[in-house]
C-alpha cells in the first residue's frame, strides 16, 4: 500500500513535468520583473512562497508599482484567483471526509497546473485512497519550480535577457491540448470545449483573468444543456416520459 | 513593511478561495444536477486557457507557428491518446515553422 501511495505521488509529479517547462518561463520573469520593480528579494519570495498565483503575483508588480492602495491590490487578487472557486469546488466530492489539515494543504496548493493534471483521478475512474498523493506530487512539483524559478529569476534574471523570447511557455497550451482530448469522447464534453473556446475569444476584452472564469461558465453551460437534450431525446425516443 | 502586510493579504484572500469549498465539503454537498454540471467544468477550462494562449488578443497577424503547433497537437491526440508524443510533435512543429515562416 505504501508503495502505491509512493508511486501515485511520483506519477503526478512526472505527469507536470510538461506544465513546469511550461511554468519555468514565467517564474523566472516573475522574479526578474520583481526586483526590476523595486521589491526585495524577501518580498519577492514571499510573494512566490505564501501567495503562490503566477497571475495574481504579475498583476500585483503592476499594482505595486503603480502605487496602488492595498484594496485594489486586494480586490484584483480576489477577482484574478476567482477562478479557483470553480476548481475547488469540482474537486470538492473528492475530497469529501479528509483530515482538515491535508484539506488546507492542497487548497494552498492549488493551481491551473495541477486542477488540469490531477481532475480526471477526482472523476469516476480514480481512487479515493490514492489519488491526493497524486494530487500532492503534482502540487509540491509545481510548488518547488515555482520558488526555484521565481528565486533564480530574482538573482539572476537580467544575465539571460532572451530567455522571454524561446516559446519555451507555448508548451503549456500545448499540453492541455493532449489533456483536454480525452475529454472529448462524447457530443456534451465536445460542446462543452468548443464553446468555452468561442467564448474565450470573445471575452478576450476582459481583465484579470474574468474572460477564463466565464468562458468556463459558457463551456459547463452549453455542455449541460446538450446533456440533457440528449437525455431528453432517448426518453421520447424510448416511449417514456421525459 | 506595508508590502509584506498586503502580500500577507493576497495570501490569506487566495488561500481562502481556493479552501472555502472543501472546508463545506462535509457539512454539505450540492445538487445532483449541480455536480452533473461540473463534469464539464475540466474541459471547458482547459479549452478557456488553450484557445487565448495560441491566439493572444490584439494579434495583427495570426499567430501561424502556434496554430500549426496546436493542430500538429490536437491531430497527434486524436491518433495516439498519449501525452508526450503530443507534447514534442506540438513543440517541435511550433518551433520548425518559427524557425522557417
Amino acid at each position: 500500500m505504501a508503495s502505491l501511495k509512493k508511486r501515485e505521488f511520483l506519477a503526478g509529479a512526472r505527469d507536470t513535468v510538461p506544465l513546469i517547462v511550461g511554468a519555468l518561463p514565467f517564474g523566472i520573469i516573475f522574479g526578474t520583473l520583481a526586483v526590476k520593480n523595486g521589491l526585495s528579494l524577501g518580498q519577492t519570495m514571499a510573494l512566490s512562497l505564501v501567495v503562490f498565483a503566477g497571475s495574481a503575483q504579475f498583476i500585483a508588480l503592476g499594482l505595486f508599482a503603480a502605487g496602488a492602495a492595498p484594496g485594489v491590490v486586494l480586490l484584483t487578487t480576489f477577482v484574478v484567483n476567482l477562478r479557483h472557486l470553480l476548481y475547488s469546488a469540482t474537486l470538492a466530492p473528492g475530497v469529501r471526509g479528509l483530515p482538515g489539515p491535508l484539506k488546507a494543504l492542497m487548497a494552498f496548493l492549488l493551481t491551473d497546473e495541477t486542477f488540469a493534471v490531477a481532475a480526471p483521478r477526482y472523476g469516476d475512474g480514480g481512487d479515493p485512497d490514492t489519488r491526493h498523493y497524486y494530487y500532492l506530487g503534482s502540487a509540491l512539483a509545481m510548488y518547488g519550480n515555482w520558488q526555484a524559478a521565481s528565486l533564480a529569476g530574482a538573482l539572476f534574471g537580467n544575465l539571460i535577457p532572451g530567455a522571454a523570447q524561446w516559446g519555451l511557455d507555448f508548451a503549456m497550451p500545448v499540453t492541455f491540448i493532449g489533456m483536454l482530448v480525452p475529454y472529448l469522447r462524447n457530443p456534451s464534453m465536445l460542446t462543452a470545449a468548443v464553446a468555452a473556446g468561442a467564448a474565450a475569444l470573445a471575452a478576450q476584452g476582459l481583465p484579470h483573468k474574468l474572460g477564463l472564469v466565464a468562458a468556463a461558465a459558457v463551456g459547463v453551460a452549453a455542455g449541460f444543456a446538450v446533456k440533457l437534450f440528449c437525455a431528453y431525446r432517448r426518453g421520447v425516443r424510448e416511449g417514456g416520459a421525459p | 513593511m506595508k508590502t509584506y502586510l498586503v502580500i500577507g493579504g493576497m495570501a490569506l484572500i487566495t488561500f481562502l478561495i481556493r479552501y472555502t469549498m472543501f472546508a463545506v465539503a462535509d457539512r454539505f454537498s450540492f445538487p445532483r444536477w449541480f455536480e452533473e454540471a461540473l463534469r464539464f467544468v475540466p474541459p471547458a477550462v482547459l479549452t478557456a486557457i488553450i484557445v487565448p494562449s495560441v491566439l493572444p488578443a490584439g494579434g495583427e497577424t495570426l499567430p501561424v507557428p502556434q496554430l500549426a503547433g496546436a493542430l500538429a497537437a490536437l491531430l497527434v491526440g486524436i491518433r495516439t491518446r498519449s501525452l508526450l508524443p503530443v507534447i514534442l510533435t506540438g513543440m517541435t512543429v511550433f518551433w520548425l515553422v518559427r524557425w522557417f515562416w
